[in-house]
């Protein structure tokens, strides 16, 4: 671990005309969340609670021929236990689908499904009760890969899935649920341009988001018949609506109160179980907690899929790509879904290719439904193409930044799946990785240097903000974004900047449905952007209020009017002025209280662009892969709190890092996960890592009012090609799995 | 239902007692008999770290601690960390240095890092490296947790 001669964390800031956005406050949460006061969903307690317990399939593919409750029901202690026959009737194949990954039907899909609920007085007497209840199955054989999954004499998950070819529905019932395609210019010329040609499969394995914080919910289900849920959730509003649609309710019937998140990364986005303490509180008329041990978090929740993908890219010997062909296949897990429809947006999408057909394959597998995790599908895309893109370079005997930098994308570039790029920063993030200390440096001795750059398209979606003025000049702020790490203050600090006020006089709050507008989920990078903007437009309405009050109480027209750094005065009279903290003290007096509101849909999304320069080491003898240099680049627009920026950033690098060296989900041949806790999922350690350098760059996004193009998901994209080229440079390895283990890397020989 | 024992303890400087069933882990009974909720539950089986308390100058992850095991124990959650309304230099490190995302394996790590802190004032990245590994955090890479536990041992150093 050496002392850096240089700074560790740059913001390579491109406005600085600021005087909240930019600066590091500390979080509004932060003393609740030091102090162990803030209340997390498993902390979450209400008067006459009951807990509830699942049953889970043992096996990943079985029929259920029944399931016999009754001794269960007996136990002392037991006051309910609920099984599908509780939901409402499905009302199509899709609606059954979502509520059988609830609680199962006809068929288990995958080992650790849950089968039924118990509320009981206790955690330990729902648990007894959970071996009391019998199920009789009719195993069969499990798939658990798509190469599996896709063969001709596949074992079939659902006899109602036919493949969608291309949008046709073709009738044929299979475990591919839909082959897409993506066609850009003449592939087969573009090949026949090429001087150069390099063609690869890579094979990546299921792997998990690891938040800390298992699922919970606590349902009350009230006399009234509105159902209450106080959950970790990355969307409240998701909950509400998905609740109201598989137990046949109004959303006006269902609130959700989401409480402190543990993490999320997208794996907090479905539901699991809040409908089951939802039901076992409608038979009880008592709130009902589940909470998820881990082994259940791993083996019941939505990890990301194992993924099949071939790439084959062309280049003249002046480095120009004339051609990118890729083909993925990713595991749905049991119900279609991958994030293969995201991949596909992504694999090439950092480059300027004339011709490129890219194939996406929707394939269920024998296990969970794989839910988002962090720029769903793009590490695995990236993993291949990127390794592909530094073949090339030293195929051609260029510099791979520099063969990147001649290829890259740029606003007006069409993408390979139809959009056009507008102010995008991918050479910008390109040139700092080549300017920067790390890659200008010697590598240490005995260590490999891997580089590559990933992008996530990021998302805008629905977000509404409330803004009241107290008395003291402060402002109460509340939004619907659950904050996962730190964006309530980023929210604040929009507002804060529009109204000229410090941070710290903005209260900001996140509240339940009942209580804010329509806000999406936290994810796909839109927190800060979208919810941010609604803060911003909030502001702008109390701001606009302000200047009519300060008018009404000078009696002076109020476009005469002007509201810069907190002071409301006359653009022509100097003696016309007052802060914001003087006029709310008058509000009251002077026609009542000032609140403002907003409710947006931003579209000017901007993609994110992040790049990673790695140094590893390798131990011959044991393939032990030490990272002893990592630096993230990344493309945010406009960092408004740069600490928290840079917290994604090495947050994402490093799940990235697990990625590539250690995770993946082991099944034995029945489909059961053989590693499901954190002792043999091995997340990294404080000791596996060395400290992780940053780089903001700032290309402001011009779809945002401060630049902001969301940070959260880019950054994981890198890591797996940057330490595969990296173990590359090191050993003439080529690794085309995931992960690259010690074992892994030991059976590969060098090229 | 099991019969109940009766445990007589100290946490955070108070005494406190409370019966437990024999098959309750101190993690159990600290969050749902005595409402120290601050003590996270991450993964129940002692290696995620989400559950270090300090039990007699020693950390333990508490949910491999049986509630009955802690008769006649001195026990620190997160929630005794803090010297009533003033925040340890942890806490403010931690704060300061943007070393939490989620939080929720925040209170673990700062009992880990104030163990630490006492048994070695001045630690090496390594050292501190060493020491919180036991202790998952998910969200941060861990850059900006051993800056905060570097930056705690300094403020402590100097006051």
């Amino acid at each position: 671990m050496t002392t850096a001669d240089y700074e560790r964390n740059m913001v390579l800031a491109t406005d600085t005309d600021y005087k909240v956005i930019g600066t590091r406050p500390v979080r509004h949460d932060g003393a609740d969340k030091v102090t162990g006061r803030a209340i997390y969903g498993a902390d979450f307690d209400a008067a006459g609670l009951l807990h509830g317990k699942i049953l889970r399939s043992p096996h990943a593919h079985a029929k259920i021929i029944s399931i016999d409750t009754s001794k269960a029901e007996k136990l002392d202690g037991v006051k309910a236990v609920v099984t599908s026959k509780d939901f409402p009737q499905s009302e199509s194949r899709k609606d059954q689908w979502l509520k059988d990954n609830i609680l199962a039907s006809d068929k288990a899909l995958y080992a650790g499904q849950a089968i039924a609920g118990v509320a009981a007085s206790n955690p330990h007497v729902a648990e007894s009760a959970l071996g009391l209840i019998e199920v009789e199955y009719e195993v069969l054989p499990p798939v658990l890969t798509t190469q599996e999954a896709m063969a001709s004499n596949a074992s079939i998950l659902h006899d109602s899935l036919t493949t969608e070819e291309l949008g046709e529905d073709t009738g044929v019932v299979s475990n591919v649920a839909s082959h897409s395609q993506h066609v850009k210019g003449d592939i087969s010329k573009g090949f026949e341009d090429a001087d150069v040609i390099i063609e690869r499969e890579y094979n990546t394995k299921t792997v998990h988001q690891g938040y800390i914080e298992p699922h919970n919910a606590t349902a009350l289900w009230s006399p009234d018949g509105r159902l209450h849920v106080w959950c970790s959730t990355q969307g409240s509003f998701v909950v509400r609506d998905s609740l109201a649609e598989l137990l046949d309710l109004p959303v006006s019937m269902v609130r959700v109160t989401p409480t402190e998140i543990g993490g999320g990364f997208g794996g907090k986005i479905p539901i699991y179980v809040e409908p089951v303490a939802a039901l076992l509180s409608r038979k009880t008329g008592a709130p009902v907690k589940i909470v998820m041990s881990r082994r259940e978090t791993f083996e019941a929740s939505g990890p990301t899929p194992g993924s099949q993908i071939k790439i084959k890219i062309g280049a003249k010997h002046d480095g120009t790509l004339t051609a990118a062909y890729a083909w993925m296949a990713m595991e749905a897990g049991a119900y279609p879904g991958s994030p293969v429809g995201a991949a596909v947006q992504c694999v090439f999408s950092t480059y300027d290719v004339e011709n490129s057909t890219i194939d996406g394959f929707d394939v269920v597998v024998n296990k969970p439904k794989t839910a988002a995790y962090r720029a769903p599908g793009a590490p695995n895309a990236a993993f291949g193409a990127e390794q592909a893109i530094n073949e090339l370079a030293e195929k051609l005997g260029m510099d791979p930044i520099e063969l990147r930098l001649k290829n890259v994308a740029k606003e007006g570039t069409r993408r390979p799946d139809g959009p056009v790029f507008g102010k995008i920063g991918a050479k910008e993030v390109l040139e700092a990785m080549r300017d920067h200390p790390h890659y200008q440096s010697d590598k240490a001795e005995g260590t490999g240097r891997g580089v590559s750059i990933g992008f996530w398209f990021n998302i805008g979606f629905d977000s509404a903000c409330n803004i009241a003025v107290n008395k003291d000049g402060s402002v109460n702020l509340t939004e619907g974004s659950t904050d996962i790490g730190g964006s309530r203050t980023s929210i604040a600090m929009h507002a804060a900047e529009v109204l000229g006020i410090p941070v710290e006089d903005v209260r900001p709050s996140v509240v339940d449905t009942d209580t804010i507008g329509f806000t999406a989920v936290t994810g796909g990078s839109r927190t800060t952007f979208a919810t941010g903007w609604a803060a911003y437009e909030a502001a702008q309405d109390v701001k606009k209020q302000c200047i009519e009050r300060a008018a009404k109480i000078w009696d002076v027209d109020a476009n005469g009017l002007q509201m810069e750094d907190g002071v409301i005065s006359s653009k022509s009279d100097s003696e016309l002025r007052m802060t914001f903290k003087e006029l709310a003290e008058q509000l009251s007096d002077t026609g009542g209280g000032i609140s403002g509101s907003a409710s947006v849909n931003p579209s000017g999304v901007g993609g994110s662009f992040a790049g990673n320069i790695a140094d590893v080491s390798v131990d011959p003898e044991t393939g032990k892969t030490t990272v002893e240099r990592f630096t993230c680049v990344q493309d945010v627009g406009k960092a408004i709190h740069p600490s928290y920026v840079e917290g994604q950033m090495q947050g994402g690098s490093v799940q990235g890092i697990g990625w590539a060296l250690n995770e993946e989900y082991f099944m034995n041949d029945e489909g059961t996960m053989t590693n499901s806790s954190l002792l043999d999922y091995r997340m990294p350690t404080s000791l596996d890592l060395p400290m992780i350098d940053t780089v903001i760059v700032e290309v402001a996004n011009p779809g945002h009012p401060f630049g902001v193009r969301g940070v959260g998901e880019a950054n994981i994209v890198p890591p797996t090609p940057t330490i595969a080229n990296a173990i590359y440079d090191a050993t003439g390895k080529r690794m085309t799995q995931l992960p690259m283990s010690p074992g892994a890397i030991l059976s590969v020989s060098p090229e | 239902m099991p019969a109940k024992t009766y445990v007589q303890t100290t946490i955070n400087g108070e005494h406190v007692d409370f019966l437990c069933e024999p098959r309750q882990s101190l993690l159990e009974c600290l969050r749902d008999e005595i409402g120290l909720t601050g003590t996270k539950e991450g993964c129940n089986d002692g290696n995620c770290g989400a559950c270090t308390v300090n039990i007699d100058g020693r950390i333990v992850t508490s949910c491999l601690v049986l509630g009955v095991e802690a008769e006649g124990a001195d026990i620190e959650t997160i929630e005794g960390v803090a010297d009533g309304s003033n925040l340890h230099p942890l806490q403010l490190a931690f704060l300061e240095n943007a070393a939490l995302q989620c939080g929720i394996c925040t209170p673990g790590f700062i009992i880990s890092s104030k163990a630490l802190l006492e048994q070695n004032p001045n630690p090496s990245e390594h050292e501190i490296r060493f020491w919180l590994a036991n202790n998952l955090c998910r969200c941060t890479g861990y850059d900006k947790i051993v800056r905060a536990v570097q930056d705690a041992a300094k403020r402590l150093q100097e006051a």
